[in-house]
């Protein structure tokens, strides 16, 4: 689904990607763990496009990102934010709703194919209790849930998230990364994640990514890319404090 | 014990603040119903009072073609045809257009504060009048003289430097419009009042353009106005899309398929020309812009499918009352009353919405 070959992205002048090779099949779940400034951030906006590779290539789903428009990215990877500030009192439903804008006929709006797929995806993410409330005054825990019902919404077959945990307390980020694994491997959703946290990581993904000062370093399954030898030299901290379960 | 635990971690969950949403036909039919009363109450009411079946009558018989007996005198008609009519329909153009621009730049600049002078129009406009009543010259092409034509550029003029400007430097592209927006719109408030400053007896006139009036619409200018301000709202309604996927910030706007730079260029575009074919007709009038969209807002939600064409009625009626109003009362500057209007009515809605506004 997502194809990165020798992709090397810069920003400011500054090469924040370094010839970095990332392949993740349809229905994996990967996550995308480093140091801050690795450039995790510029990856996943490399993956959906918004960043252009000044060299290397960069598909999605068969077709290289610089020949498709937006809208058509947006039918493919749906992202979901760190968080989102809204300017004016608007209910759950409708937020949610937000994530049929790559399929609304710009003219004639929402048809009642994008009515029935909001309502499965408020159903599927389980904020049915929520909709009519206004998204600003939910808690951090129940705002990420209603922007990850927005991405289910939007239909797309890879979801990306930043972060998705970095708010939330524990019972809200474990709720959060058992809905994700639940899109994986009940709707098939190719699922790529960045996380801070190295042992959600761990625990709840197969695949794990590490980059390090804008390269891929390590990929693999948790055991492989988390040797005590590498956390020491890449984040710089005692693996002990790392402790991981298996 | 653990509920009561339970309760206190969750304090927002025991008042759960439902925004009101209303039927957005229902609010259609009632802006067309409270159109139509203030186009024939605007026209019967005045120095010379109307009859209400005689306006009816009147416009039915202009405007369709109805045969119908006359009660009326020529002069009436005169009155009712020449004078008013054009007055309450450019009053109602421009509301409309104050309003669809309000709602474009709110939801452009996500920022509930924006109006349609946010930018810099207004004092570019400003400018652009006080200059053209400076110079000595009087021209008019198609009834628009020097002083709508300066006024016009002037609006525009300030728009694209503000966003050639903001596009230096490193600066979010939202913040730096503002700021850009605000820093030149000082600067010509500088110039405008350096140019009363030197304007001696025309002080009267330029004021007048601030203050905002309709009275002296006529049909040319109408005609000359009023298809700009309905083509671009046109298009501005016809990009909803954009500005709905932009409720939640232009990154997020990206990811659900908006180009964002090119819908803000667009629609930046659109809601300057109708802010400056407005100002241009009727000087410079206060709260309409920044008012109707949010009451629109509060009546049917975010959407922009719904609060672009809603604003458009509603801007277009609050208008044509408030220019009736300020005619009742002796000819005051319309912009005293939609501001007398509209400035209570703008707290009342911030205390309302108490979780309100992020800034």
């Amino acid at each position: 689904m997502i194809e990165l070959r020798d992709v090397t992205v810069e920003y400011r002048g500054r090469r924040v990607l370094d010839g970095v090779d990332l392949s993740v099949a349809r229905g994996e779940r990967v996550a995308l763990i480093g140091p801050n400034g690795a450039g995790k951030s510029t990856l996943l906006r490399t993956v959906t496009g918004v960043l252009r590779p000044s060299r290397g290539t960069a598909t999605l789903a068969g077709e290289p990102l610089d020949r498709l428009d937006r809208t058509a990215v947006a039918r493919r990877v749906a992202v979901v934010p760190q968080q989102a500030s809204i300017p004016f009192a608007t209910t759950v439903e409708e937020v949610v709703g937000l994530g049929r804008l790559p399929h609304e006929d710009p003219f004639r709006g929402p048809r009642p194919a994008d009515r029935a797929a909001i309502a499965a995806a408020i159903d599927r993410v389980g904020v049915g209790h929520l909709i009519g409330r206004d998204a600003r005054e939910l808690s951090l825990g129940e705002r990420q849930l209603v922007l990850i019902a927005l991405a289910v919404a939007q239909g797309a077959p890879v979801v990306v998230l930043d972060e998705p945990t970095v708010h939330l307390d524990l019972r809200h980020q474990v709720e959060t990364m058992e809905l994700l694994v639940d899109l994986n491997e009940r709707d098939g959703a190719t699922i790529l994640a960045v996380l801070h946290d190295l042992r959600l990581a761990a625990h709840f993904f197969p695949r794990l990514v590490l980059l390090d000062r804008g390269v891929a370093v390590a990929d693999g399954t948790p055991a492989e890319v988390l040797s005590p030898e590498r956390i020491r030299a890449v984040f710089g901290v005692d693996p002990a404090v790392v402790r991981l379960g298996a | 014990m653990a509920a009561l635990g339970e309760a206190l971690a969750q304090p927002r969950s025991l008042t759960p603040p439902a925004p009101a949403r209303r039927r957005p036909f229902a609010l259609a039919a009632a802006g067309l119903g409270a159109l139509l009363v203030a186009l024939v109450a605007g026209v019967g009411f005045g120095t010379v009072a109307v009859a209400p079946g005689d306006t009816l009558a009147i416009l039915g018989q202009r405007l369709f073609a109805l045969d119908v007996a006359r009660t009326w005198s020529p002069a009436t008609e005169t009155i009712v045809w020449d004078l008013r009519l054009p007055r309450v329909l450019t009053a109602m153009i421009v509301g409309l257009g104050l309003a669809v621009a309000g709602a474009t730049f709110q939801g452009l600049l996500r920022n509930p504060l924006a109006d349609p002078y946010v930018l810099g129009t207004a004092s570019g406009a400003a400018l652009g009048a006080a200059i053209a009543v400076l110079i000595p010259v009087r021209v008019l092409v198609l009834e628009f003289g020097l002083l709508h034509g300066l006024a016009f550029l002037g609006a525009l003029a300030a728009v694209l430097t503000v966003y050639r400007l903001s596009r230096i430097g490193g600066m979010a592209p939202l913040t730096s419009l503002l700021l850009t927006g605000y820093a030149v719109g000082s600067l010509l408030a500088a110039g405008l009042a350096m140019a009363m400053h030197l304007s001696g007896a025309a002080l009267r006139q330029i004021f007048a353009y601030l203050l905002g009036s309709f009275d002296a619409a006529s049909w040319g200018r109408l005609a000359g106005a009023a298809p700009l301000i309905v083509l671009a709202s046109l298009l501005v309604v016809g990009r909803a899309r954009s500005l709905n996927g932009l409720l939640l910030g232009e990154e997020t706007a990206t990811h659900l398929g908006v180009d964002v730079p090119r819908e803000r260029a667009i629609l930046l575009a659109l809601g300057s020309l109708i802010t400056a074919a407005a100002v241009a007709v009727s000087g410079l009038i206060g709260f309409v812009g920044l008012v109707v969209p949010h009451v629109v807002r509060l009546l049917v939600g975010p959407n922009a499918r719904l609060v672009v064409p809603l604003s458009a009625l509603f801007g277009a009626s609050l208008m044509a009352v408030a220019d009736l109003a300020a005619r009742l009362l002796g000819e005051i500057p319309v912009g005293v009353v939609t501001a007398v209007i509209g400035a209570p009515f703008f707290l009342v809605l911030l205390r309302r919405t108490r979780t309100g506004y992020e800034l």
